[in-house]
């Protein structure tokens, strides 16, 4: 019982920032149709960001709660810096051609991000522990877990939550919706589609920052994130179905679960389960656990 | 002579909508046929049937006495059932030329090699005439998305007659085609396919059309066949002018 | 006529490969072996499809020779090279049922996922050497073993470009065929296709069996070149190389394929020696570049979302109605 409680637990947390990264990836495929393969570096330029602001702030007498501020802060920076760059700047130069070409110019993108976060963090690692030890410990199950990676499984229901109001509560939501369904017709109908897309470019670029901001406490930052994160952000979005955020949510789930057994159990298995489970499920169900046009149902 | 196509009995629901209701008719080698009907009375159910494309519930189709009832539209094709479509399905990116060239090279024995020449001399020779005759010569090396419609719809004909089909189904081939330029469609048409002995059904809702080209009409209404005979004598039927044309007296 | 070219290409290239440096005919055996693998993948685009995992049979190819060389003591180049393309093969035959209904995203990702299956495997399967891999010694041809490495560097070269000539010749045919013009018109209309009495699966299946074959090979003879095989043959960014290979060339010109491998390789080269540690941000650069300002490369490649090409109309120019 105790075993499949910390494959649960564990599995839950690793879908926590999974998810709040990968509905990134999906939201933004759903809008513009991008497969942003740089999305991981994303997730490393928020980590390193709020590294640095947290070794920063840390060494002054503020509160210590505010520490927390300070990596959402670090995710909003990255977001508003490079979001509209990266749309505006260079995107949507390929709008009109081949989705492939859009997704070998992220790829570009990744390489050129790898090398400049190397270039201007270097390849030593960083720590940002202050906020992880902050809230304590809890005790669940007769096991002990540290609370902060609680608050992720916490950040990732409000991100969800929050999502899930702003699409269908929301009157930017449903014009988001609304591109998502019929670009053209969004067009003609008189939304500003280019605002829709710089704005949901850049919240997705928020998103990943974000995951990799609060991330930064559990880990060690380090060149090479942005691999392991695509990979894994990439499977979660292919398995739940591009553009679904539900879809995401599942996925996330069951990837971190999946991932969670393989460590326990057989961690050779670590690198390929992740694919084996997407491969798994693409040869039922090629478009992923849910349809695009799910996104209109939550 | 036996017909060289027969359809026995066909039947075909989707749903609680019945498109094809005991549909039983025949066609004979070098008819000029026009199926004629409104919306949703069965006649492209019945292409789509003929073509291969559906397979019906119940009934049977032959081919000069061959059944081809629920064969695939490639082996149904090869068979020598051609169809052409209301909108033209092309080879977008390709020229005319080459569109033919893919629809002989299909058509002829060997066609898939890797080895023979796209542009054989052999299948040069086909294609010369078959551009000739339907006039596409002007057109060979041209865009398609700049084609004019009339064109579009001439190469999609033609590649339908490369196979030298028993049996050609024209779907509405004058739909989207400026009014003045139907009867020339029409007249290159059925010009191209004079001395050849295919049986053509042609679905088509301009009766004038109808009238001028079709030696013998079968009018469709709620998937059942309810007139079939010589123009003239279809178009004064009561019950084509109450559910089809919607002429009075 | 093109037995003639290519015969003409070999030559050139080896006298090409006499004259110039060691490190570059090396490069150019890595990049036409990269470059056969872009050539199948290639095949497979003309087709409709894109496969973003073709370093699975890339990577199959290489261990296989690797294997072989390792526990099969077999030495011979034209083995190895044979046996990485059959192996691959023989991997897409199993494979191919699986893939051949998907198109579009859903096929590039299902070979994404494939591939990097097969790179989870081999980094934790140590027999077959983990993540470091397996050296290989050099290879010998036809009976004859290289007394040293510069003849071997050149050895190597000739048989490279004496396959490439051979392929590339038979390709050339294969695209002016009546099969070749089926791709891309099924690429364009598969219903109309099939209509016209082809089978798309047949073609699809065929296509990515070739690709595997090419892949295979490819992966043999950059395997003997490196002298050494690794899992991150399978690796993504392998396969997303191979893509890049594919959309830089052009499915026209055959020969603009090896000549844009050999230009990578030189930009890799050249970035990592100068740039060590942003060889990977100089090639991100390259691709950006060449991607915004290489149009006829890209050009009849990409047609799905593409305006239609320009081309004078003469006379009658009616309006599309």
């Amino acid at each position: 019982m105790d075993f499949v409680a910390t494959i649960a637990i564990d599995g839950l947390i690793d879908a926590s920032w999974l998810f709040i990264v990968a509905v990134g990836l999906t939201l933004v495929f759903g809008v513009l149709n991008i497969l942003n393969i740089a999305h991981g570096n994303l997730y490393a330029i928020g980590a390193y960001t709020a590294a640095t602001g947290v070794g920063w702030y840390y060494t002054g007498s503020g509160p210590p709660m505010l520490g927390y501020l300070v990596l959402v802060a670090a995710a909003l920076a990255v977001a508003v810096a490079l979001g509209p760059l990266m749309e505006r700047g260079l995107l949507r130069l390929f709008y009109e051609r081949d989705e492939v070409l859009l997704v070998l110019v992220t790829y570009a993108l990744f390489l050129i991000l790898e090398d400049a976060t190397k270039l201007i963090w270097g390849p030593n690692p960083y720590y940002a522990y202050e906020p992880y030890g902050l809230l304590g410990d809890i005790s669940l199950f007769g096991l002990d877990y540290v609370a902060y990676d609680f608050l992720l499984v916490g950040l990732a229901l409000l991100t969800g939550g929050l999502l899930w109001f702003g699409l269908n509560r929301t009157i930017i939501g449903k014009l988001v919706l609304a591109v998502i369904h019929d670009r053209e017709m969004s067009r003609a109908m008189g939304i500003n589609v280019t605002r829709v897309f710089v704005l949901v470019f850049t919240f997705g670029v928020f998103l990943a920052a974000l995951g990799g901001a609060f991330t930064a406490p559990k880990i060690s930052v380090q060149p090479g994130l942005s691999v392991t994160v695509i990979l894994l952000s990439f499977a979660v979005v292919v398995i739940g179905g591009l553009g679904s955020v539900e879809g995401a949510a599942l996925a996330a789930l069951l990837v971190g679960l999946a991932r969670s057994a393989a460590i326990h159990l057989m961690p050779s298995a670590e690198l390929f389960i992740v694919y084996l489970v997407m491969a798994g499920v693409l040869a039922f169900r090629p478009e992923g656990l849910f349809q695009r046009t799910a996104l209109r149902k939550i | 002579m036996t017909a060289v196509l027969e359809t026995r009995s066909l039947h075909k629901s989707f749903g609680a909508v019945v498109a094809a209701r005991d549909v039983s008719i025949e066609a004979r080698r070098g008819e000029r046929l026009g199926l004629i009907g409104n919306n949703g009375a069965g006649k492209t159910t019945f292409v789509n049937i003929v073509s291969g494309y559906i397979k019906p519930d119940r009934g049977e189709v032959l081919l000069d006495g061959a059944d081809i009832t629920g064969l695939s539209p490639r082996l149904v094709s090869r068979q020598g059932v051609s169809r052409s479509f209301q909108i033209p399905q092309l080879f977008a990116t390709l020229t005319p030329e080459e569109n033919l060239l893919i629809a002989l090279g299909l058509a002829r024995p060997g066609g898939l090699s890797s080895w023979r020449a796209a542009r054989a001399q052999a299948l040069l020779d086909e294609l010369e005439p078959l551009l000739s005759r339907f006039g596409l010569a002007p057109y060979r090396h041209h865009v398609i998305a700049a084609l004019p419609g009339g064109v579009r719809k001439l190469l999609d004909i033609a590649m339908a007659m490369t196979g030298r089909p028993k049996l050609l189904l024209l779907d509405e081939p004058t739909s989207g085609v400026a009014a003045a330029e139907k009867f020339p469609l029409m007249d290159v048409i059925m010009a191209a396919l004079e001395d050849t002995a295919v049986a053509v059904l042609f679905i088509e809702h301009d009766m004038e059309i109808v009238g001028r080209y079709a030696e013998r009409v079968l009018a469709f209404y709620d998937g059942r066949v309810i007139a079939d005979g010589a123009p003239a004598a279809v178009l004064r039927n009561a019950d084509v002018q109450r559910y089809v044309t919607g002429v009075n007296g | 006529m093109n037995a003639i070219i290519a015969l003409g290409a070999f030559l050139a290239l080896a006298l090409a490969g006499f004259l110039l440096p060691g490190w570059l005919v090396f490069l150019a055996v890595v990049g036409f072996a990269k470059g056969l693998v872009a050539l199948g993948l290639i095949l497979l685009m003309r087709g409709g499809l894109v496969s973003f995992g073709q370093g699975l049979f890339y990577c199959a190819g290489a261990y296989a020779a690797g294997l072989a060389m390792r526990y099969g003591a077999i030495g011979d180049a034209a083995l190895l090279v044979a046996s990485g393309a059959v192996v691959a093969l023989v991997l897409a035959l199993v494979i191919a049922p699986l893939l051949a209904g998907y198109r579009g995203i859903f096929f590039a990702t299902l070979t994404l996922a494939l591939s990097m299956i097969a790179y989870g495997i081999l980094n934790k399967t140590y027999v077959l050497g983990g993540s470091d891999g397996i050296n290989l010694r050099a290879p010998s041809f036809f009976g004859y073993q290289p007394p040293n490495s510069a003849m071997a560097n050149y050895a190597l070269f000739l048989f490279t470009s004496a396959i490439v000539a051979v392929i590339a010749a038979l390709m050339r045919r294969h695209f002016d065929s009546m099969s070749g013009l089926l791709s891309l018109a099924m690429r364009d209309n598969e219903i109309r296709a099939e209509y016209l009495g082809a089978s798309p699966r047949r073609v699809t299946v065929v296509n990515f069996l070739v690709a595997a074959g090419l892949g295979g090979a490819g992966g043999a003879l950059a395997a003997l070149a490196l002298g050494h095989i690794d899992p991150e043959f399978a690796f993504w960014t392998t396969s997303g190389e191979f893509v890049f290979l594919a959309i830089l060339a052009g499915h026209a010109s055959i020969a603009a394929v090896f000549l844009a491998s050999l230009l990578l390789e030189l930009v890799r080269s050249f970035s990592s020696q100068y740039f060590p540690n942003s060889w990977q941000m100089a090639l991100g650069i390259f691709l950006l570049l060449v991607i915004l300002f290489l149009p006829q490369g890209l050009g009849s490649l990409l047609r799905r979302r593409r305006k239609p090409r320009e081309l004078p109309i003469a006379s009658r120019a009616e309006a599309p109605p």
